[in-house]
């Protein structure tokens, strides 16, 4: 009698418990900094629309490569490029098929005053600045746009001596933001809101001066298990989804 | 092996270890003494002011002192009004932020040493009629020998381990503020791991050679702490 009750208060515990996880799983997701303002929305309405929920950090790609190789957490991996969910794949740490191109990042050349950056860039030629700011192109796929950039426009080597270098976009926008340095290039989606640049002075730059920043999601193996990374990857392709990416001025991938 | 940005790396990061820790001692020598000798009631707030930059990671401490430091920071405005650039991305900036960052662990080895004197050797040798300045050299810096050594020591080895402070003011300029810390974050970030593992095998060496130099050289002189 008494271990019959025992057990049946086991096994509808068990049920609460693990019944639970399966409806409503949460996932933890590595983000690359430019993508934290829409993924940060994003996350939101997928809580709503699906009862998971995801837990987002964010940081720089190649530091999430790195923690990743080593046994890293994440499940979901939402990188600023192409090559690191690449080199997770080539080591089998990932689910296969599932890497793909989520949002076409947009870079900017932007300054915290008004009216200090035109809108054809011709303030790196005229300009009389004494720092420009970029994401380390050796770390960042921002920082190889922005070198792409001024190699198009042929004033590298004439502006490499006033560089000052952000480990990620982050930080390359807080040495602008800061007003350290007079302008720099950033991702737009730090710059935008409701698809305006709202602060300060800002160029768009045509997709022609630069190699496409192709951010490309994957899902892990530790998060194969788990219906709700499934899930997240197949919300980030929805519709409303997309909508909360182009509001932060990216394109979408054809 | 080592590429010559690594090398230059080194060089810089010794650069700036040592200016600071000379310069730490300039400053923090004289705010140690009076902190071991004051009554003053504003003692345990300048204590626990000094004592500040421990607490807070060096990031945030970075990413504070790039505003305070930026054009319309405090520290901006005033280096604006000398007429001279702001800050962030220099050399002097740098050393600035290292001096701040690592002044505790100068001014808390030099304080206890000054307290453990007491008063009998600074009365002896006021009867004997040196005055304040012979005192602290011919008496107090002697005795306070093993203070001044711990200060030195982990003032420069705090220094050289500096990352997360020159990583929000520095930019990672060659030459000017791309110091070894930084330089073996951008390997490890650029998956380059051969590279970092050597350059921190040779920062490792190169500081445990440094150590064992001062250490052995502490060593070798009489303590004057036995005489007494």
């Amino acid at each position: 009698m008494q271990t019959s009750r025992i057990s049946r208060l086991a096994i509808t515990l068990a049920l609460l418990l693990f019944g639970q996880a399966s409806w409503s799983a949460t996932v933890l997701v590595a983000v690359a900094a430019n993508f934290s303002k829409p993924m940060t929305e994003i996350a939101g309405e997928f809580e709503k629309a699906t009862g998971h929920s995801a837990k987002l950090s964010f940081g720089s790609s190649g530091k999430f490569v790195s923690q990743l190789k080593s046994g890293g957490p994440f499940e979901v991996f939402l990188s600023a490029d192409e090559k690191g969910p690449e080199k997770l794949e080539q080591a089998g740490l990932t689910v296969p098929t599932t890497r793909f191109v989520y949002a076409l990042g947009k870079l900017v050349l932007w300054s915290t005053r008004l009216g200090y950056v035109d809108d054809q860039g011709k303030i790196l030629e005229t300009g009389n600045f004494k720092h420009l700011a970029l994401a380390n192109p050796k770390l960042a796929p921002y920082g190889i746009a922005a070198v792409d950039v001024l190699k198009k426009m042929k004033l590298f080597e004439k502006l490499q001596p006033l560089f000052v270098q952000g480990e990620n976009i982050a930080q390359t926008y807080h040495f602008i933001s800061t007003a350290n340095a007079e302008l720099g290039f950033v991702a737009l989606s730090q710059v935008i809101e409701k698809g305006k640049i709202t602060n300060g002075s800002g160029w768009i730059i045509p997709d022609n001066l630069y190699t496409p920043i192709r951010q490309t999601a994957v899902l892990m193996k530790k998060g194969a298990k788990n219906l709700g990374a499934a899930a997240l990857i197949d919300y980030l392709k929805s519709k409303p989804a997309l909508a909360i990416i182009k509001t932060y001025g990216y394109d979408l991938a054809k | 092996m080592l590429a010559n940005a690594d090398l230059d790396a080194l060089f810089l990061t010794f650069k700036v270890a040592s200016i600071s820790t000379v310069l730490m001692l300039l400053l923090g020598t004289p705010l140690a003494w009076w902190l071991a000798r004051t009554t003053c009631s504003w003692k345990s707030a300048i204590n626990a002011i000094v004592a500040l930059p421990l607490v807070l990671p060096p990031t945030v401490l970075g990413f504070y002192l790039l505003v305070l430091m930026g054009p319309s920071g405090l520290i901006g405005e005033l280096t604006t009004w000398i007429g001279v650039d702001t800050l962030p991305f220099t050399f002097p900036g740098i050393v600035l932020a290292s001096v701040l960052y690592s002044m505790p662990f100068v001014v808390q080895p030099l304080q206890t040493a000054f307290a453990s004197i007491g008063e009998q050797p600074l009365e002896a040798a006021a009867t004997l009629r040196a005055g304040p300045l012979d005192t602290f050299f011919s008496v107090v810096v002697p005795l306070a020998k093993p203070g001044f050594l711990t200060a030195i020591i982990l003032g420069f080895t705090h220094t050289v381990g500096e990352f997360g402070v020159v990583l929000m003011i520095g930019g990672n300029i060659p030459d000017k503020t791309r110091v070894v810390s930084m330089q073996i974050y951008n390997h490890v970030e650029a998956l380059e791991y051969n590279e970092a593992h050597w350059l921190a095998g040779c920062l490792l060496l190169f500081s445990f050679t440094v150590l064992l130099l001062l250490y052995t050289v502490s060593k070798t002189q009489p303590n004057v702490q036995q005489l007494k």
